[in-house]
């Protein structure tokens, strides 16, 4: 699988999502630096975690106006896998690829602790090797993963099977009906607040995140 | 230019005596700005100058440091060509005035400290003490402190793996913000500061100048007082984004041979890095304060010298490099401007408006600051206690002590620090010691803060000991060897004979354990003049240990497994002296401290190791605060797994805080015991693991559910009551 990891200014979490793909896929993902606006061909493109140009404006807004996003819209619109975590996801809704927004939590505090979740949805790219409902625990780290949406866009995202991920019992930011990760129509974008890219080992303290980069492989 | 008044120069915090070597360093009357730059480098923060003589003292060397105090940080060799370089440091006067600021600020400071040595920031820690939690202010200063730290440490996204947090009535007007990061370097690939090659140029990167900050290092060589919330304008701003920004443009600069020296500019600024670049390098600096990206306009020179603003570096090039570093700190968005050389006139000279407005002889500034012995007297021994009653019912004052302030889980704080980013966190906080894997080996660094400062207000030279050997027992705990510690000492006023006298015997009781326990201090921070309205907090030399485990899947957390035995290492006298059974239970702190045995504290250290290298352990957790039973309370809250204990239940037994001590669980208790036996290791069972209760003999049993909840209760309850 060839993948790219975008990297702004203010991103953190992007050589973590290299080792995770390196060591699950066993290939290196090629680091796209943000000013660059012509993108390799890839078949997965991964938006990291981090804060993004500080996140000063509003998480994900400025990076959503980024020379190479333009591009990774493009691209998504021609299919290609594009995978956002934490202020990927805020950019993903910061462009419109994904619908809603990400508020502040509800507690108003950063929030950084293993979650429950389920998978709810095995017939995409990216949960194919998850059982249906499959309950698993991925570690959330924001201070903005409050997702809303009006509730015309909530019913749409639940009657299209666009939610792929969603809290059990243990919702960590106030989001509406427990969201935790969403698809575009298609299934071929997944914006997620959790992190599987940090536990991809025991020594992590789990493994749970394994599955989302094993469905990517599967899935080409 | 205004003549300098006996009133100016008490406004820069210098004594009449001060001014006067000033003038003989000069050999002439200063200007505004001289005096500016003299004060901050003859502040207390800056100058050590109560504390130097003292600090001196303490052991430094051992075969793997590679570079003890006086550089930004210290370095240690971990194997591989590879060098850990980590120190602890203080924001407390800031963050008592501007909490959030304060604490992102410290935050800031000491991750710069440390990649300015050509290290990736790996770890982050904090010791934090607060006043009671009655006080009206307690409440909004741990929240913005808390909020500070993670503010900061989550944005650069370096993750913060532990802590303490204590809180006491003597912290009321001056909490204490310390600070700790820990990083990795290539051996070969370290930087320092001393500038070399006259000529060269120096160049600035980084953040703009502002006016935020100006004095902030002379505030914190001061006292407080009713008015201490005036001087919020010397706090500084801090921005992790630009942090973030610097930290990767430095590594990539660095990987490169365009650098000769580096030094970020900390407190005191470009006063206080141009200093120690030009001393330590024995030459000269001259700088054109006109090429000073500025923030604001109409800055004076004075002004430049003393500003605080933050996420700037000053470093010296090799010639013709300033085209390629130019392009590094273009490419990540950050100003960079050549502003000044190398000379070979020992002097720094700078320049405004195309006017010499300073020009002061290094050597003079440096070695001539005040050197004080300030009169100090020991602390007087505390009294023996009266007998302590034994408790009516052990459970109760077992659920007291696990809901008390200094006990209570403070996952409350950890959870809003990201604690994971970066992929290579294996112990999370909440255990004896936080642990990160050295990125792409299976080694780990084991990282933790401690101190108890009732012990070393009782007894200074015994609670410095015990500082040091309770970090290198929650070092010792997880397996990883304890390599060396950074220290923040926190103290007073030290022109009160009494408070340098907890100064001189905390120094001493550390200098002796560092030295029974082969662990150096390599780097640290003193911080004076923790008063306000006259009242002290309590003596806290907060220790800050780093330790090495050369393969992470050897390593043991806290949480023990089902059907197991557990094991005491070390011996009970059932000291209650100055322990938290006195305070929380019976509402006195008085007693002396529990002597800490440093022969024991190692050769049980050493035992305890050896059985985790020998996989004869499952889970280890030190016995410190609280005592023995908290310490299986905490093992068994971790394991959500019960015990059933068979031990004696005297107050002394269940709760003395004697030192020396782990408690360990094993699925081989007669290889244990027998191992124990043959290190002459006093070692005794204590009972066996499994069911969901603790019981202990001939007590109710109680459910680890409610150990664990009324564990986790008090600070959310506390955070959320208005």
């Amino acid at each position: 699988m060839k993948a790219g990891v975008i990297v702004f200014p203010g991103s953190n979490c992007d050589r973590d999502a290299a080792v995770a793909i390196e060591r699950v896929c066993g290939t290196k993902p090629v680091m796209v630096w943000h000013g660059d606006s012509d993108l390799p061909q890839l078949d997965l493109i991964v938006i990291p975690g981090g804060f993004s140009y500080g996140d000063y404006l509003r998480a994900g807004a400025m990076a959503g106006k980024s020379p190479v996003m333009r591009e990774v819209i493009e691209r998504a619109k021609q299919g290609t896998r594009v995978l956002g975590i934490c202020n990927g996801f805020q950019v993903l809704t910061e462009t419109g690829i994904l619908p809603g927004a990400l508020m502040r939590n509800a507690s108003l505090k950063f929030v950084c602790r293993d979650v429950r979740m389920r998978a709810e949805q095995t017939d995409s790219p990216f949960t194919n090797k998850f059982g249906q409902n499959e309950e698993i625990s991925i570690p959330v780290a924001h201070h903005d993963g409050n997702y809303f949406a009006d509730e015309d866009t909530l019913d749409a995202l639940e009657d299209n099977g666009q939610v792929a991920f969603r809290y059990h019992n243990d919702n960590p930011n106030g989001s509406q009906r427990d969201i935790a990760g969403i698809f575009n129509r298609r299934k071929t974008v997944l914006g997620m607040m959790p992190h599987p890219e940090r536990v991809i080992g025991d020594e992590l303290g789990g493994t749970d995140g394994v599955k989302i980069f094993e469905s990517l492989v599967a899935a080409l | 230019m205004n003549a300098i008044t006996p009133d100016i120069v008490a406004e820069h915090g210098l004594s009449a005596e001060e001014y006067e070597r000033v003038k003989t360093a000069m050999g002439r009357e200063p200007n505004i700005t001289e005096l500016g730059i003299f004060s901050v480098m003859w502040s207390e923060h800056c100058s050590y100058k109560s504390s130097r003589r003292h600090l001196a003292k303490l052991p430094t060397e051992a075969p793997w440091v590679i570079c003890g105090p006086g550089e930004n940080a210290g370095v240690i060799d971990i194997g591989d060509g590879q060098a850990a370089i980590f120190k602890m440091e203080s924001h407390n006067h800031p963050s008592y005035i501007e909490p959030y600021q304060g604490a992102a600020t410290g935050v800031g400071g000491i991750l710069r400290d440390v990649f300015t040595m050509g290290a990736r920031p790996v770890a982050n820690m904090n010791a934090l003490r607060f006043g009671s939690p009655d006080h009206p202010k307690t409440k909004h200063l741990v929240s913005g402190v808390v909020a500070g730290i993670g503010g900061y440490g989550n944005c650069v996204g370096v993750p913060t793996i532990g802590g303490e947090c204590d809180f006491h009535p003597a912290y009321n007007g001056n909490i204490l913000v310390n600070a700790m990061t820990v990083g990795v370097a290539e051996q070969d690939k370290i930087f320092y500061s001393a500038a070399a090659g006259i000529g060269n140029p120096v160049v600035y990167v980084g953040s703009k100048t502002g006016r935020d900050g100006i004095h902030g290092a002379t505030m914190a060589s001061a006292e407080f007082a009713e008015d201490s919330e005036e001087k919020r304008p010397t706090v500084q701003v801090g921005d992790p984004f630009t942090e973030k920004l610097l930290i990767e443009a430095c590594l990539e600069l660095m990987a490169s041979d365009a650098i000769v020296a580096i030094q970020d500019m900390g407190a005191a600024g470009l006063t206080s890095s141009s200093v120690e670049m030009a001393s330590k390098g024995e030459v000269g600096l001259e700088l054109d304060l006109d090429q000073v990206p500025q923030r604001e306009t109409g800055m004076t020179a004075y002004e430049m010298m003393l500003s605080e603003s933050q996420e700037r570096m000053l470093m010296v090039l090799r010639p013709g490099a300033e085209e390629e570093a130019h392009a590094v700190f273009r490419k990540w968005d950050l100003d960079f401007a050549v502003i000044g050389k190398v000379t070979d006139t020992k002097h720094l000279t700078l320049r405004h408006h195309g006017n010499v407005v300073a020009d002061i002889p290094v050597p003079p500034l440096v070695e001539d600051a005040p050197n004080y012995d300030r009169p100090h007297v020991p602390t007087p021994a505390n009294p023996d206690i009266a007998s302590v009653p034994d408790p009516d019912n052990v459970e109760d004052a077992l659920l007291t002590l696990l809901a008390c302030p200094d006990l209570a889980s403070k996952r409350w704080i950890w959870e809003q620090y990201d604690h994971m980013v970066m992929g290579d966190t294996v112990g999370r906080p909440g255990g004896d010691a936080g642990m990160v894997r050295v990125h792409g080996t299976d080694k780990g660094l084991a990282v933790t803060t401690d101190v108890n400062p009732r012990y070393c207000k009782a007894d200074p030279v015994e609670g410095g000991k015990q500082a040091v050997a309770e970090t290198y027992r929650n070092i010792s705990a997880t397996g990883a060897t304890p390599l060396a510690i950074t220290n923040c000492l926190n103290f007073g006023n030290p022109e009160k004979p009494e408070i340098m006298g907890q100064f001189v015997g905390c120094i001493e009781g550390m200098a002796e354990a560092c030295a029974a326990l082969d662990y150096p201090v390599i780097s640290g921070n003193v911080s004076l003049y923790n008063e306000t309205n006259g009242q002290a907090i309590l003596p806290t030399p907060a220790i800050g240990g780093v330790g090495l485990i050369g393969d992470i899947d050897q390593r043991v957390g806290v949480a023990y497994g089902d059907g197991e035995t557990l094991i005491m290492v070390g011996e009970s006298a059932g000291h209650l002296g100055q322990s938290l059974y006195l305070r929380e239970i019976l509402d006195s702190e008085d007693g002396p401290s529990p002597r800490v045995d440093l022969q024991a504290e190692r050769r049980h250290g050493e035992f305890v190791r050896d059985l985790i290298t020998q996989s004869l352990l499952t889970a280890s957790h030190d016995v410190s605060g609280g005592g023995l039973l908290v310490a299986v309370a905490e093992m068994a809250m971790a394991a959500v797994i019960g015990a059933s204990l068979d031990i004696d239940t005297t107050a002394g037994s269940l709760f003395g805080e004697d030192q020396a001590r782990y408690v360990v669980a094993t699925t081989n208790a007669d290889a244990v015991l027998a191992k124990a036996e043959a290190a002459g290791v006093t070692a005794s069972i204590l009972g066996t693991t499994g069911g969901d209760t603790l019981k202990i003999s001939g007590s109710d049993a109680i459910s680890v559910a409610t150990l664990s909840e009324t564990n986790e209760h008090w600070l959310p309850d506390y955070m959320a009551t208005p």
